[in-house]
């Protein structure tokens, strides 16, 4: 039986959030959202576009009732930025969650932690409940739940980079110093790196491209729901300790002469 | 008229326009947009009662698919 997974007082259904970016059409990503099984689904914050604006917004796609719209500061490289983009979205009137994030580096879209940091005092101050996206440095995620993040969410590897889970050791420390949920946040590929991540016994996943830009996001979808669901599993379960030797799984006894 | 910057682009908009005015000249719901008028957040209800002037700083964002 698992425990409930709750993040500021808010309880979620799956593990598996998912974001809305990057799908070839409304349509496809509406049908990989509902394969997924995913509760929380991120957005991002831009101006419209006024020489379009009568065509469909994501919001016509995406029921509000039915998914929690967790905003982003994608894109946002300062702390200033990101501290804009979190109030514009909370303006939205659906909740006063923040997927937190200021980039420090166009390369590698690496997270400024000093930013990131500032911004967090900031927000969690102002009554935002803050999920920092943050790279797998312990420190800095022991330094953002004392600033009042209400989640951490380390990245596996690279925003949009599907490289995996390049430091399980990391994200598996930070679980165990935490108190606040630990929610990786991008790099995840495909089913076995979701496994992965999960088997490290973090409380949930999130990711986008791995679905957008998989040749079937549905079945991908599909794929990662059961592959959260395996790893957590695995975790709760608690697996059979490494050993360096062979131990049979047969009898000695018994053989013939 | 006068001139105000909507989203980063010089717009002219007649004297003593508010900002739901703007928002209906744009064919803009305002329950799907927010609002940011120098700098400022300004709530739903207090759309009609804010007056553009000349130089004002717009800024109408919406969400948009993201990760």
């Amino acid at each position: 039986m698992d425990v409930p997974f709750t993040i500021g007082g808010h309880t979620f259904q799956s593990r598996l959030f998912v974001g809305t970016g990057k799908y070839r059409s409304n349509e496809e990503m509406v049908r990989a959202i509902a394969a997924s099984g995913a509760d929380v689904v991120t957005v991002a914050v831009r101006r419209v576009p006024l020489d379009r604006a009568r065509e469909d917004g994501i919001l016509h796609h995406l029921d509000p009732q039915r998914f929690f719209l967790l905003a982003n500061t994608a894109g946002c490289s300062t702390a200033e930025d990101a501290i804009r983009y979190a109030r514009l979205a909370r303006e939205a009137g659906f909740n006063d969650f923040v997927k937190l994030e200021v980039i420090g580096d166009q390369e590698t879209l690496l997270p400024d932690v000093a930013g990131l940091l500032e911004a967090t005092r900031v927000l969690a101050r102002d009554g935002f409940k803050v999920l920092a996206y943050t790279n797998e440095d312990l420190i800095t995620a022991l330094r953002l739940e004392e600033a009042g993040a209400a989640a951490v969410m380390p990245l596996a590897s690279p925003i949009g980079s599907g490289l995996g889970l390049l430091n399980p050791f990391s994200v598996r420390t930070i679980k165990r110093r935490l108190t606040v949920p630990v929610v990786v946040d991008a790099g995840v590929g495909t089913a076995s790196d979701a496994c992965l991540t999960m088997e490290q016994g973090v409380d949930g996943i999130l990711m986008n491209t791995a679905l957008a830009a998989a040749r079937d996001p549905v079945g991908m979808a599909r794929a990662m729901r059961l592959a959260v669901d395996a790893g957590r599993a695995a975790f709760l379960a608690g697996r059979m300790p490494r050993r360096e030797v062979a131990v049979p799984s047969s009898p000695l006894e018994g053989m013939l002469d | 008229m006068i001139e105000v910057m909507v989203n980063g682009e010089r717009r002219a908009v007649p004297v003593d326009s508010t900002l739901l005015d703007l928002l209906g000249s744009l064919h803009l719901d305002p329950r799907v947009v927010v609002v940011e008028h120098n700098r400022q957040i300004v709530r739903r209800p207090a759309l009609e009662q804010m007056r553009l002037a000349p130089g004002d700083a717009v800024e109408l964002v919406h969400f948009v698919g993201g990760g």
